[in-house]
Protein backbone atom coordinates (compact mmCIF):
# COMPACT_ATOMS: atom_id res chain seq x y z
CA UNK A 1 0.00 0.00 0.00
CA UNK A 2 1.40 3.39 -0.81
CA UNK A 3 1.81 6.19 1.67
CA UNK A 4 -1.38 8.07 0.92
CA UNK A 5 -3.46 4.94 1.12
CA UNK A 6 -2.00 4.27 4.53
CA UNK A 7 -2.89 7.76 5.49
CA UNK A 8 -6.46 7.23 4.33
CA UNK A 9 -6.65 4.06 6.33
CA UNK A 10 -5.33 5.58 9.53
CA UNK A 11 -7.50 8.65 9.27
CA UNK A 12 -10.46 6.33 9.28
CA UNK A 13 -9.23 4.56 12.36
CA UNK A 14 -11.24 6.83 14.62
CA UNK A 15 -14.62 6.12 13.06
CA UNK A 16 -16.53 6.45 16.26
CA UNK A 17 -15.32 9.98 16.86
CA UNK A 18 -15.97 11.15 13.33
CA UNK A 19 -19.30 9.37 13.45
CA UNK A 20 -20.29 11.38 16.49
CA UNK A 21 -19.37 14.63 14.86
CA UNK A 22 -21.32 13.68 11.74
CA UNK A 23 -24.26 12.77 13.91
CA UNK A 24 -24.33 16.24 15.36
CA UNK A 25 -24.18 17.74 11.88
CA UNK A 26 -26.91 15.44 10.65
CA UNK A 27 -29.12 16.27 13.58
CA UNK A 28 -28.46 19.93 13.14
CA UNK A 29 -29.68 19.65 9.58
CA UNK A 30 -32.76 17.85 10.87
CA UNK A 31 -32.42 15.26 8.19
CA UNK A 32 -33.74 11.70 8.19
CA UNK A 33 -30.64 10.26 9.77
CA UNK A 34 -31.35 11.42 13.30
CA UNK A 35 -29.37 9.73 16.03
CA UNK A 36 -30.16 6.78 18.18
CA UNK A 37 -33.02 4.63 17.08
CA UNK A 38 -36.02 5.77 15.13
CA UNK A 39 -36.04 8.18 12.27
CA UNK A 40 -37.66 11.36 11.14
CA UNK A 41 -40.52 10.87 8.74
CA UNK A 42 -38.68 12.48 5.89
CA UNK A 43 -36.87 11.32 2.82
CA UNK A 44 -38.59 8.85 0.61
CA UNK A 45 -42.00 9.34 2.20
CA UNK A 46 -44.90 11.34 0.84
CA UNK A 47 -45.09 15.05 1.40
CA UNK A 48 -42.78 17.39 3.24
CA UNK A 49 -43.63 15.97 6.64
CA UNK A 50 -41.11 17.26 9.15
CA UNK A 51 -38.37 17.75 6.54
CA UNK A 52 -36.71 21.14 6.74
CA UNK A 53 -37.73 23.28 3.79
CA UNK A 54 -34.21 23.46 2.36
CA UNK A 55 -34.00 19.66 2.14
CA UNK A 56 -37.56 19.30 0.89
CA UNK A 57 -36.71 21.72 -1.93
CA UNK A 58 -33.84 19.46 -2.91
CA UNK A 59 -35.79 16.19 -2.93
CA UNK A 60 -39.36 17.13 -3.78
CA UNK A 61 -38.97 16.70 -7.53
CA UNK A 62 -36.12 14.21 -7.54
CA UNK A 63 -37.67 10.87 -8.49
CA UNK A 64 -34.88 8.84 -6.89
CA UNK A 65 -34.73 10.72 -3.58
CA UNK A 66 -38.49 10.97 -3.07
CA UNK A 67 -40.79 7.99 -3.53
CA UNK A 68 -43.69 10.36 -3.87
CA UNK A 69 -41.93 12.39 -6.59
CA UNK A 70 -41.19 9.31 -8.67
CA UNK A 71 -44.83 9.04 -9.68
CA UNK A 72 -44.64 12.47 -11.28
CA UNK A 73 -41.09 13.42 -12.24
CA UNK A 74 -38.62 11.90 -14.66
CA UNK A 75 -34.86 11.62 -14.73
CA UNK A 76 -32.23 10.95 -17.33
CA UNK A 77 -28.72 9.57 -17.31
CA UNK A 78 -26.08 10.47 -19.87
CA UNK A 79 -23.43 7.86 -20.63
CA UNK A 80 -20.34 10.05 -20.71
CA UNK A 81 -18.23 8.02 -18.28
CA UNK A 82 -17.18 4.69 -19.78
CA UNK A 83 -14.02 3.98 -17.75
CA UNK A 84 -14.12 2.26 -14.38
CA UNK A 85 -11.51 1.84 -11.68
CA UNK A 86 -12.85 -1.18 -9.83
CA UNK A 87 -14.15 -4.60 -10.79
CA UNK A 88 -17.38 -5.92 -9.25
CA UNK A 89 -18.52 -9.52 -9.42
CA UNK A 90 -22.06 -8.45 -10.34
CA UNK A 91 -21.01 -6.35 -13.32
CA UNK A 92 -20.06 -7.26 -16.86
CA UNK A 93 -19.54 -4.27 -19.08
CA UNK A 94 -19.32 -6.26 -22.27
CA UNK A 95 -22.96 -7.26 -22.45
CA UNK A 96 -25.27 -4.75 -24.11
CA UNK A 97 -28.50 -6.08 -25.48
CA UNK A 98 -30.75 -3.23 -26.65
CA UNK A 99 -33.51 -4.72 -24.52
CA UNK A 100 -31.37 -4.93 -21.46
CA UNK A 101 -32.01 -2.77 -18.43
CA UNK A 102 -29.55 -2.72 -15.57
CA UNK A 103 -26.71 -0.54 -14.33
CA UNK A 104 -23.36 -0.58 -16.08
CA UNK A 105 -24.81 -1.01 -19.53
CA UNK A 106 -25.46 1.47 -22.36
CA UNK A 107 -26.01 1.36 -26.07
CA UNK A 108 -23.81 4.29 -27.02
CA UNK A 109 -21.30 6.55 -25.35
CA UNK A 110 -21.62 10.33 -25.57
CA UNK A 111 -19.17 13.21 -25.54
CA UNK A 112 -19.97 15.97 -23.01
CA UNK A 113 -21.19 18.19 -25.86
CA UNK A 114 -23.51 15.50 -27.22
CA UNK A 115 -24.71 14.82 -23.69
CA UNK A 116 -25.53 18.49 -23.10
CA UNK A 117 -27.55 18.63 -26.28
CA UNK A 118 -29.34 15.43 -25.35
CA UNK A 119 -30.28 16.89 -21.97
CA UNK A 120 -31.80 19.98 -23.59
CA UNK A 121 -33.64 17.85 -26.16
CA UNK A 122 -35.14 15.63 -23.48
CA UNK A 123 -35.95 18.57 -21.20
CA UNK A 124 -37.91 20.18 -24.03
CA UNK A 125 -39.78 16.98 -24.90
CA UNK A 126 -40.41 15.73 -21.35
CA UNK A 127 -41.09 18.84 -19.23
CA UNK A 128 -41.30 16.78 -16.04
CA UNK A 129 -37.66 15.68 -16.50
CA UNK A 130 -36.05 17.44 -13.56
CA UNK A 131 -32.88 15.49 -12.84
CA UNK A 132 -29.77 14.74 -14.83
CA UNK A 133 -27.55 12.00 -13.45
CA UNK A 134 -24.20 10.66 -14.52
CA UNK A 135 -23.91 7.05 -13.49
CA UNK A 136 -21.43 5.52 -15.87
CA UNK A 137 -21.53 3.11 -17.58
CA UNK A 138 -18.19 3.05 -15.74
CA UNK A 139 -17.58 5.32 -12.78
CA UNK A 140 -18.15 9.08 -13.22
CA UNK A 141 -15.15 9.92 -11.03
CA UNK A 142 -12.87 7.62 -13.01
CA UNK A 143 -13.71 9.99 -15.89
CA UNK A 144 -13.59 13.33 -14.06
CA UNK A 145 -12.93 15.57 -17.06
CA UNK A 146 -15.87 14.23 -19.07
CA UNK A 147 -18.17 14.17 -16.06
CA UNK A 148 -17.48 17.71 -14.88
CA UNK A 149 -17.40 19.15 -18.40
CA UNK A 150 -20.92 17.75 -18.87
CA UNK A 151 -22.08 19.24 -15.56
CA UNK A 152 -20.55 22.59 -16.49
CA UNK A 153 -22.31 22.73 -19.86
CA UNK A 154 -25.68 21.89 -18.32
CA UNK A 155 -25.20 24.13 -15.31
CA UNK A 156 -24.69 27.04 -17.72
CA UNK A 157 -27.55 26.32 -20.13
CA UNK A 158 -30.27 24.75 -17.97
CA UNK A 159 -29.70 25.82 -14.38
CA UNK A 160 -33.11 24.53 -13.24
CA UNK A 161 -32.09 20.91 -13.86
CA UNK A 162 -30.80 19.17 -10.77
CA UNK A 163 -27.43 17.49 -11.16
CA UNK A 164 -26.72 14.16 -9.64
CA UNK A 165 -24.00 11.54 -9.79
CA UNK A 166 -23.55 7.95 -8.77
CA UNK A 167 -20.11 6.60 -7.89
CA UNK A 168 -18.33 3.63 -6.38
CA UNK A 169 -16.62 6.15 -4.09
CA UNK A 170 -12.99 5.20 -4.73
CA UNK A 171 -12.03 8.64 -6.07
CA UNK A 172 -14.74 10.56 -4.23
CA UNK A 173 -12.57 12.34 -1.60
CA UNK A 174 -10.48 13.92 -4.39
CA UNK A 175 -13.49 15.45 -6.12
CA UNK A 176 -15.78 16.66 -3.35
CA UNK A 177 -14.88 20.31 -3.88
CA UNK A 178 -15.56 20.12 -7.62
CA UNK A 179 -18.87 18.39 -6.93
CA UNK A 180 -19.82 21.26 -4.63
CA UNK A 181 -18.62 23.85 -7.18
CA UNK A 182 -21.03 22.66 -9.87
CA UNK A 183 -23.87 22.58 -7.40
CA UNK A 184 -24.29 18.83 -7.67
CA UNK A 185 -26.50 18.36 -4.67
CA UNK A 186 -27.24 14.66 -4.85
CA UNK A 187 -24.55 12.01 -4.77
CA UNK A 188 -25.12 8.27 -4.66
CA UNK A 189 -22.36 5.98 -3.39
CA UNK A 190 -22.56 2.24 -3.89
CA UNK A 191 -21.48 0.71 -0.59
CA UNK A 192 -21.87 -3.05 -0.37
CA UNK A 193 -19.76 -3.60 2.73
CA UNK A 194 -17.81 -1.95 5.51
CA UNK A 195 -15.85 -5.14 6.26
CA UNK A 196 -12.98 -5.82 3.82
CA UNK A 197 -13.29 -9.58 4.42
CA UNK A 198 -16.74 -9.40 2.87
CA UNK A 199 -15.55 -6.88 0.28
CA UNK A 200 -12.97 -9.33 -0.99
CA UNK A 201 -15.83 -11.62 -2.05
CA UNK A 202 -17.50 -8.84 -4.04
CA UNK A 203 -14.59 -6.92 -5.58
CA UNK A 204 -11.79 -8.89 -7.28
CA UNK A 205 -9.65 -5.77 -7.68
CA UNK A 206 -9.40 -1.98 -7.67
CA UNK A 207 -7.06 0.33 -9.59
CA UNK A 208 -5.79 3.07 -7.32
CA UNK A 209 -2.82 5.38 -7.64
CA UNK A 210 -1.29 3.54 -10.59
CA UNK A 211 -1.55 0.16 -8.97
CA UNK A 212 -3.93 -2.79 -9.05
CA UNK A 213 -4.87 -4.02 -5.59
CA UNK A 214 -6.68 -7.29 -4.93
CA UNK A 215 -8.35 -9.13 -2.07
CA UNK A 216 -8.58 -7.70 1.43
CA UNK A 217 -6.23 -4.82 0.68
CA UNK A 218 -8.37 -3.65 -2.26
CA UNK A 219 -11.59 -3.80 -0.25
CA UNK A 220 -9.96 -2.00 2.69
CA UNK A 221 -8.87 0.94 0.53
CA UNK A 222 -12.30 1.04 -1.11
CA UNK A 223 -14.31 1.07 2.11
CA UNK A 224 -12.03 3.70 3.69
CA UNK A 225 -12.32 5.96 0.68
CA UNK A 226 -16.11 5.48 0.44
CA UNK A 227 -16.75 6.39 4.06
CA UNK A 228 -14.33 9.29 3.94
CA UNK A 229 -16.05 10.62 0.82
CA UNK A 230 -19.47 10.24 2.44
CA UNK A 231 -18.35 12.23 5.48
CA UNK A 232 -16.89 14.99 3.31
CA UNK A 233 -20.11 15.29 1.31
CA UNK A 234 -22.47 15.40 4.27
CA UNK A 235 -20.22 18.01 5.92
CA UNK A 236 -20.92 20.20 2.90
CA UNK A 237 -24.66 19.61 3.05
CA UNK A 238 -24.74 17.51 -0.12
CA UNK A 239 -27.47 14.87 0.08
CA UNK A 240 -26.13 11.33 -0.10
CA UNK A 241 -27.95 8.19 -1.05
CA UNK A 242 -26.28 4.84 -0.44
CA UNK A 243 -26.91 2.01 -2.87
CA UNK A 244 -26.25 -1.52 -1.64
CA UNK A 245 -26.61 -4.69 -3.66
CA UNK A 246 -28.13 -7.47 -1.56
CA UNK A 247 -26.16 -10.66 -2.26
CA UNK A 248 -27.66 -13.57 -0.28
CA UNK A 249 -25.03 -15.49 1.70
CA UNK A 250 -22.38 -12.81 1.13
CA UNK A 251 -23.54 -9.45 2.47
CA UNK A 252 -27.26 -9.81 3.24
CA UNK A 253 -26.90 -9.83 7.02
CA UNK A 254 -23.94 -7.45 6.88
CA UNK A 255 -26.02 -4.73 5.17
CA UNK A 256 -27.55 -3.97 8.57
CA UNK A 257 -24.01 -2.95 9.66
CA UNK A 258 -23.57 -0.95 6.47
CA UNK A 259 -26.85 0.78 7.22
CA UNK A 260 -25.61 1.82 10.67
CA UNK A 261 -22.24 2.95 9.31
CA UNK A 262 -23.72 5.20 6.64
CA UNK A 263 -26.44 6.52 8.86
CA UNK A 264 -23.89 7.61 11.46
CA UNK A 265 -22.07 9.53 8.74
CA UNK A 266 -25.12 11.50 7.73
CA UNK A 267 -26.39 9.61 4.68
CA UNK A 268 -29.91 10.69 3.73
CA UNK A 269 -31.34 7.57 2.15
CA UNK A 270 -30.42 3.89 1.84
CA UNK A 271 -31.33 1.89 -1.23
CA UNK A 272 -30.95 -1.86 -0.83
CA UNK A 273 -31.36 -3.47 -4.24
CA UNK A 274 -31.62 -7.13 -5.23
CA UNK A 275 -28.63 -8.70 -6.97
CA UNK A 276 -29.15 -9.13 -10.71
CA UNK A 277 -27.33 -12.31 -11.67
CA UNK A 278 -28.85 -13.86 -14.78
CA UNK A 279 -26.26 -16.25 -16.26
CA UNK A 280 -26.62 -14.71 -19.73
CA UNK A 281 -25.16 -11.44 -18.45
CA UNK A 282 -21.82 -13.21 -18.01
CA UNK A 283 -21.00 -11.70 -14.63
CA UNK A 284 -18.96 -13.68 -12.09
CA UNK A 285 -22.04 -14.05 -9.89
CA UNK A 286 -24.20 -14.92 -12.91
CA UNK A 287 -21.81 -17.67 -13.94
CA UNK A 288 -21.12 -19.14 -10.52
CA UNK A 289 -24.80 -19.53 -9.72
CA UNK A 290 -25.00 -16.88 -6.99
CA UNK A 291 -28.73 -16.25 -6.54
CA UNK A 292 -30.51 -12.98 -5.92
CA UNK A 293 -32.98 -12.49 -3.03
CA UNK A 294 -36.70 -13.24 -3.17
CA UNK A 295 -39.17 -10.38 -2.86
CA UNK A 296 -39.88 -11.15 0.79
CA UNK A 297 -36.18 -11.55 1.69
CA UNK A 298 -35.51 -8.12 0.22
CA UNK A 299 -38.49 -6.56 1.97
CA UNK A 300 -37.53 -8.12 5.33
CA UNK A 301 -34.03 -6.62 5.10
CA UNK A 302 -35.39 -3.24 4.04
CA UNK A 303 -37.90 -3.35 6.89
CA UNK A 304 -35.20 -4.22 9.43
CA UNK A 305 -33.10 -1.22 8.36
CA UNK A 306 -36.03 1.17 8.19
CA UNK A 307 -36.21 1.73 11.92
CA UNK A 308 -32.81 3.33 11.56
CA UNK A 309 -33.12 5.27 8.35
CA UNK A 310 -35.18 6.12 5.29
CA UNK A 311 -35.19 3.30 2.80
CA UNK A 312 -35.58 3.69 -0.93
CA UNK A 313 -37.82 0.97 -2.30
CA UNK A 314 -38.71 2.38 -5.69
CA UNK A 315 -35.34 1.94 -7.44
CA UNK A 316 -35.67 0.31 -10.86
CA UNK A 317 -31.92 -0.36 -11.20
CA UNK A 318 -31.81 1.58 -14.43
CA UNK A 319 -29.22 1.79 -17.16
CA UNK A 320 -26.56 4.47 -17.38
CA UNK A 321 -28.46 5.98 -20.32
CA UNK A 322 -32.05 5.70 -19.06
CA UNK A 323 -34.58 8.42 -19.90
CA UNK A 324 -38.05 8.94 -18.46
CA UNK A 325 -40.06 8.13 -15.38
CA UNK A 326 -38.52 5.37 -13.26
CA UNK A 327 -39.88 2.15 -14.68
CA UNK A 328 -40.17 3.46 -18.21
CA UNK A 329 -37.37 3.79 -20.72
CA UNK A 330 -37.61 6.34 -23.50
CA UNK A 331 -33.94 6.31 -24.43
CA UNK A 332 -34.71 4.93 -27.89
CA UNK A 333 -36.39 8.26 -28.73
CA UNK A 334 -33.16 10.11 -28.02
CA UNK A 335 -30.34 8.38 -29.86
CA UNK A 336 -27.39 10.59 -30.82
CA UNK A 337 -28.47 10.48 -34.43
CA UNK A 338 -31.96 11.75 -33.59
CA UNK A 339 -30.71 14.38 -31.17
CA UNK A 340 -28.20 15.86 -33.54
CA UNK A 341 -30.97 16.27 -36.08
CA UNK A 342 -33.25 18.01 -33.55
CA UNK A 343 -33.79 21.75 -33.36
CA UNK A 344 -33.68 22.28 -29.63
CA UNK A 345 -35.02 25.38 -27.96
CA UNK A 346 -34.83 25.28 -24.20
CA UNK A 347 -38.06 26.74 -22.89
CA UNK A 348 -37.77 27.19 -19.15
CA UNK A 349 -41.20 28.89 -18.93
CA UNK A 350 -43.13 26.00 -20.46
CA UNK A 351 -41.30 23.59 -18.19
CA UNK A 352 -42.18 25.68 -15.18
CA UNK A 353 -45.85 25.91 -16.14
CA UNK A 354 -46.03 22.15 -16.67
CA UNK A 355 -44.38 21.44 -13.35
CA UNK A 356 -46.81 23.73 -11.57
CA UNK A 357 -49.65 21.57 -12.91
CA UNK A 358 -47.87 18.49 -11.63
CA UNK A 359 -47.65 20.09 -8.20
CA UNK A 360 -51.44 20.68 -8.19
CA UNK A 361 -51.94 17.01 -9.04
CA UNK A 362 -49.68 16.01 -6.16
CA UNK A 363 -51.50 18.16 -3.65
CA UNK A 364 -54.87 16.72 -4.74
CA UNK A 365 -53.49 13.23 -4.27
CA UNK A 366 -52.21 13.91 -0.77
CA UNK A 367 -55.51 15.52 0.26
CA UNK A 368 -57.47 12.51 -1.03
CA UNK A 369 -55.24 10.17 0.92
CA UNK A 370 -55.61 12.19 4.12
CA UNK A 371 -59.40 12.19 3.83
CA UNK A 372 -59.55 8.46 3.36
CA UNK A 373 -57.04 7.90 6.15
CA UNK A 374 -59.21 9.93 8.53
CA UNK A 375 -61.99 7.39 8.03
CA UNK A 376 -59.63 4.65 9.10
CA UNK A 377 -58.89 6.47 12.34
CA UNK A 378 -59.98 4.49 15.35
CA UNK A 379 -59.79 1.18 13.54
CA UNK A 380 -57.18 -1.04 15.09
CA UNK A 381 -55.91 -4.30 13.71
CA UNK A 382 -52.60 -6.11 13.39
CA UNK A 383 -53.46 -7.21 9.89
CA UNK A 384 -51.07 -6.07 7.18
CA UNK A 385 -51.58 -7.01 3.56
CA UNK A 386 -49.79 -6.22 0.34
CA UNK A 387 -51.58 -4.94 -2.74
CA UNK A 388 -50.20 -4.66 -6.27
CA UNK A 389 -51.17 -1.67 -8.43
CA UNK A 390 -51.09 -1.24 -12.21
CA UNK A 391 -50.18 2.38 -12.92
CA UNK A 392 -48.74 4.56 -15.67
CA UNK A 393 -47.80 7.26 -13.18
CA UNK A 394 -49.33 10.38 -11.58
CA UNK A 395 -50.27 8.29 -8.55
CA UNK A 396 -53.36 6.88 -10.30
CA UNK A 397 -54.68 3.36 -10.92
CA UNK A 398 -54.59 3.93 -14.65
CA UNK A 399 -53.09 0.87 -16.32
CA UNK A 400 -54.77 -2.17 -17.83
CA UNK A 401 -53.74 -5.44 -16.18
CA UNK A 402 -52.57 -6.93 -19.44
CA UNK A 403 -50.50 -3.88 -20.40
CA UNK A 404 -48.64 -3.49 -17.12
CA UNK A 405 -44.89 -3.94 -17.36
CA UNK A 406 -44.61 -3.66 -13.61
CA UNK A 407 -46.81 -3.50 -10.54
CA UNK A 408 -46.22 -1.15 -7.65
CA UNK A 409 -46.64 -2.81 -4.27
CA UNK A 410 -48.23 -1.12 -1.25
CA UNK A 411 -48.39 -2.42 2.28
CA UNK A 412 -51.82 -1.72 3.76
CA UNK A 413 -52.43 -1.48 7.49
CA UNK A 414 -54.45 0.70 9.82
CA UNK A 415 -51.54 3.15 9.55
CA UNK A 416 -52.37 3.66 5.88
CA UNK A 417 -50.93 2.68 2.51
CA UNK A 418 -47.17 2.54 2.27
CA UNK A 419 -45.18 2.01 -0.92
CA UNK A 420 -42.88 -0.97 -0.32
CA UNK A 421 -41.66 -1.96 -3.76
CA UNK A 422 -42.41 -2.83 -7.32
CA UNK A 423 -42.42 -6.01 -9.37
CA UNK A 424 -41.44 -6.25 -12.99
CA UNK A 425 -43.65 -8.49 -15.07
CA UNK A 426 -42.58 -7.67 -18.63
CA UNK A 427 -41.63 -10.54 -20.87
CA UNK A 428 -38.11 -11.80 -20.94
CA UNK A 429 -35.76 -10.87 -23.73
CA UNK A 430 -35.91 -13.66 -26.33
CA UNK A 431 -33.51 -16.18 -24.93
CA UNK A 432 -35.52 -19.32 -24.52
CA UNK A 433 -38.03 -17.72 -22.17
CA UNK A 434 -40.42 -16.40 -24.81
CA UNK A 435 -42.81 -19.31 -24.49
CA UNK A 436 -43.32 -18.82 -20.78
CA UNK A 437 -46.91 -18.23 -19.77
CA UNK A 438 -47.02 -14.56 -18.93
CA UNK A 439 -49.97 -14.83 -16.54
CA UNK A 440 -48.15 -17.44 -14.49
CA UNK A 441 -45.14 -15.14 -14.39
CA UNK A 442 -47.27 -12.26 -13.16
CA UNK A 443 -48.82 -14.38 -10.43
CA UNK A 444 -45.35 -15.48 -9.28
CA UNK A 445 -44.23 -11.84 -9.17
CA UNK A 446 -47.17 -10.67 -7.03
CA UNK A 447 -47.83 -13.92 -5.18
CA UNK A 448 -47.35 -12.20 -1.80
CA UNK A 449 -50.20 -9.74 -2.53
CA UNK A 450 -53.83 -10.08 -1.44
CA UNK A 451 -55.19 -7.87 -4.21
CA UNK A 452 -54.23 -6.29 -7.49
CA UNK A 453 -55.66 -2.89 -8.46
CA UNK A 454 -56.13 -2.27 -12.16
CA UNK A 455 -57.91 0.14 -14.50
CA UNK A 456 -59.30 -2.80 -16.44
CA UNK A 457 -58.92 -6.57 -16.59
CA UNK A 458 -60.23 -9.33 -18.84
CA UNK A 459 -62.45 -12.15 -17.58
CA UNK A 460 -59.88 -14.88 -18.10
CA UNK A 461 -56.96 -13.50 -16.07
CA UNK A 462 -59.52 -12.41 -13.46
CA UNK A 463 -60.55 -16.01 -12.88
CA UNK A 464 -56.96 -17.23 -12.70
CA UNK A 465 -56.02 -14.54 -10.19
CA UNK A 466 -58.95 -15.41 -7.95
CA UNK A 467 -57.93 -19.07 -8.15
CA UNK A 468 -54.43 -18.05 -7.03
CA UNK A 469 -55.93 -16.19 -4.08
CA UNK A 470 -55.29 -12.67 -5.41
CA UNK A 471 -58.36 -10.46 -5.65
CA UNK A 472 -58.52 -8.42 -8.87
CA UNK A 473 -59.93 -4.95 -8.09
CA UNK A 474 -61.09 -2.73 -10.95
CA UNK A 475 -63.71 -0.63 -9.16
CA UNK A 476 -61.19 2.18 -8.47
CA UNK A 477 -60.15 2.67 -12.09
CA UNK A 478 -58.46 6.06 -12.68
CA UNK A 479 -58.66 7.01 -9.02
CA UNK A 480 -55.80 7.81 -6.64
CA UNK A 481 -53.80 4.76 -5.58
CA UNK A 482 -53.44 5.38 -1.87
CA UNK A 483 -56.97 6.62 -1.30
CA UNK A 484 -58.40 3.61 -3.14
CA UNK A 485 -56.11 1.14 -1.43
CA UNK A 486 -57.08 2.44 1.99
CA UNK A 487 -60.78 2.28 1.08
CA UNK A 488 -60.39 -1.31 -0.10
CA UNK A 489 -58.45 -2.25 3.03
CA UNK A 490 -61.13 -0.76 5.23
CA UNK A 491 -63.74 -2.92 3.51
CA UNK A 492 -61.40 -5.92 3.83
CA UNK A 493 -61.08 -5.41 7.58
CA UNK A 494 -64.84 -5.07 7.90
CA UNK A 495 -65.35 -8.38 6.12
CA UNK A 496 -62.75 -10.06 8.33
CA UNK A 497 -64.35 -8.63 11.46
CA UNK A 498 -67.84 -9.69 10.42
CA UNK A 499 -66.55 -13.19 9.72
CA UNK A 500 -67.49 -12.98 6.06
CA UNK A 501 -63.91 -13.82 5.07
CA UNK A 502 -60.93 -15.23 6.90
CA UNK A 503 -57.59 -13.43 6.80
CA UNK A 504 -54.78 -15.70 5.59
CA UNK A 505 -51.12 -14.85 5.12
CA UNK A 506 -49.72 -14.96 1.56
CA UNK A 507 -46.50 -16.64 0.45
CA UNK A 508 -43.33 -15.24 -1.11
CA UNK A 509 -42.84 -13.77 -4.58
CA UNK A 510 -40.09 -13.84 -7.20
CA UNK A 511 -38.02 -10.89 -8.38
CA UNK A 512 -37.70 -10.79 -12.17
CA UNK A 513 -34.15 -10.95 -13.44
CA UNK A 514 -34.64 -10.62 -17.16
CA UNK A 515 -34.26 -7.76 -19.57
CA UNK A 516 -36.72 -4.92 -19.91
CA UNK A 517 -38.25 -4.77 -23.35
CA UNK A 518 -38.52 -1.05 -23.81
CA UNK A 519 -40.50 -1.31 -27.03
CA UNK A 520 -43.20 -3.55 -25.57
CA UNK B 1 7.66 -2.03 -28.26
CA UNK B 2 5.65 -4.53 -26.52
CA UNK B 3 2.02 -4.24 -25.44
CA UNK B 4 -0.93 -4.60 -27.76
CA UNK B 5 -4.68 -4.63 -27.21
CA UNK B 6 -6.68 -7.60 -28.46
CA UNK B 7 -9.43 -5.75 -30.33
CA UNK B 8 -12.04 -8.50 -30.09
CA UNK B 9 -11.88 -8.32 -26.29
CA UNK B 10 -11.67 -4.53 -25.91
CA UNK B 11 -14.89 -3.08 -24.44
CA UNK B 12 -13.80 0.37 -25.58
CA UNK B 13 -14.20 1.69 -22.06
CA UNK B 14 -11.24 4.08 -22.51
CA UNK B 15 -9.86 3.43 -19.02
CA UNK B 16 -6.36 2.70 -20.36
CA UNK B 17 -6.03 5.82 -22.50
CA UNK B 18 -5.37 8.43 -19.78
CA UNK B 19 -3.29 6.00 -17.69
CA UNK B 20 -0.57 5.49 -20.32
CA UNK B 21 2.50 7.51 -19.30
CA UNK B 22 3.70 7.57 -22.91
CA UNK B 23 0.42 8.72 -24.47
CA UNK B 24 0.69 5.67 -26.69
CA UNK B 25 -3.01 4.70 -26.58
CA UNK B 26 -5.74 6.09 -28.79
CA UNK B 27 -9.16 5.11 -30.12
CA UNK B 28 -9.20 3.57 -33.54
CA UNK B 29 -12.17 1.98 -35.27
CA UNK B 30 -14.29 1.61 -32.14
CA UNK B 31 -11.64 0.05 -29.90
CA UNK B 32 -8.31 1.22 -28.50
CA UNK B 33 -4.84 0.60 -29.90
CA UNK B 34 -1.31 0.97 -28.54
CA UNK B 35 1.34 2.64 -30.68
CA UNK B 36 4.22 0.14 -30.45
CA UNK B 37 6.74 2.88 -31.17
CA UNK B 38 5.71 4.76 -28.04
CA UNK B 39 5.08 1.90 -25.59
CA UNK B 40 7.84 1.39 -23.02
CA UNK B 41 6.05 -1.33 -21.00
CA UNK B 42 5.84 1.45 -18.38
CA UNK B 43 9.51 0.79 -17.52
CA UNK B 44 10.89 3.69 -15.57
CA UNK B 45 7.36 4.98 -14.87
CA UNK B 46 5.50 2.39 -12.84
CA UNK B 47 5.97 -1.05 -11.32
CA UNK B 48 3.30 -2.57 -13.51
CA UNK B 49 2.05 -1.78 -17.01
CA UNK B 50 -0.84 0.63 -16.47
CA UNK B 51 -3.02 -0.60 -19.34
CA UNK B 52 -2.86 -4.15 -17.98
CA UNK B 53 -3.61 -3.03 -14.44
CA UNK B 54 -6.68 -0.94 -15.30
CA UNK B 55 -8.21 -3.06 -18.10
CA UNK B 56 -11.52 -4.66 -17.01
CA UNK B 57 -11.06 -7.68 -19.30
CA UNK B 58 -8.22 -10.01 -18.33
CA UNK B 59 -5.65 -10.90 -21.01
CA UNK B 60 -6.69 -8.07 -23.30
CA UNK B 61 -3.58 -5.89 -22.97
CA UNK B 62 -0.81 -8.40 -23.71
CA UNK B 63 2.82 -8.49 -24.81
CA UNK B 64 3.07 -8.37 -28.59
CA UNK B 65 5.38 -11.34 -29.16
CA UNK B 66 5.86 -10.47 -32.81
CA UNK B 67 7.98 -7.53 -31.74
CA UNK B 68 11.20 -7.34 -29.73
CA UNK B 69 10.90 -6.39 -26.06
CA UNK B 70 11.40 -2.76 -25.13
CA UNK B 71 14.99 -1.88 -24.28
CA UNK B 72 15.57 1.04 -22.00
CA UNK B 73 18.01 3.48 -23.59
CA UNK B 74 21.53 2.98 -22.20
Amino acid sequence: MDVSAQHDASSNGNFAEVGEIMQVIAEHKGCGTSGGSGKASCGSQAGQGDLPTEIWEKVKNHPCYSEEAHHHYARMHVAVAPACNIQCNYCNRKYDCANESRPGVVSEKLTPEQAAKKVLAVASTIPQMTVLGIAGPGDPLANPEKTFKTFELIYNTAPDIKLCLSTNGLMLPDHVDTIAKYNVDHVTITINMVDPEIGAKIYPWIFYKHKRYTGYEAAKILTDRQLQGLEMLTERGILCKINSVMIPGINDQHLVEVNKAVKSRGAFLHNIMPLISAPEHGTVFGLNGQRGPSAQELKALQDSCEGEMNMMRHCRQCRADAVGLLGEDRSAEFTTEKIMAMEVKYDAETRKAYQEKVEEERVAKVVAKQEELAELAGASSDIKVLAAVATKGSGLINEHFGHAKEFQVYELSTAGAKFVGHRRVDLYCQGGYGEEDSLETIIRAINDCHAVFVAKIGGCPKGDLIKAGIEPVDQYAHEFIEKSAIAWFKAYLDKVNSGEIEHVERGDAAIRQGALISAA
Amino acid sequence: MPFKIIASQCTSCSACEPECPNVAIREKGGTFVIDPKKCTECLGHFDEPQCVAVCPVDNTCVIDTSLPRYQAPA
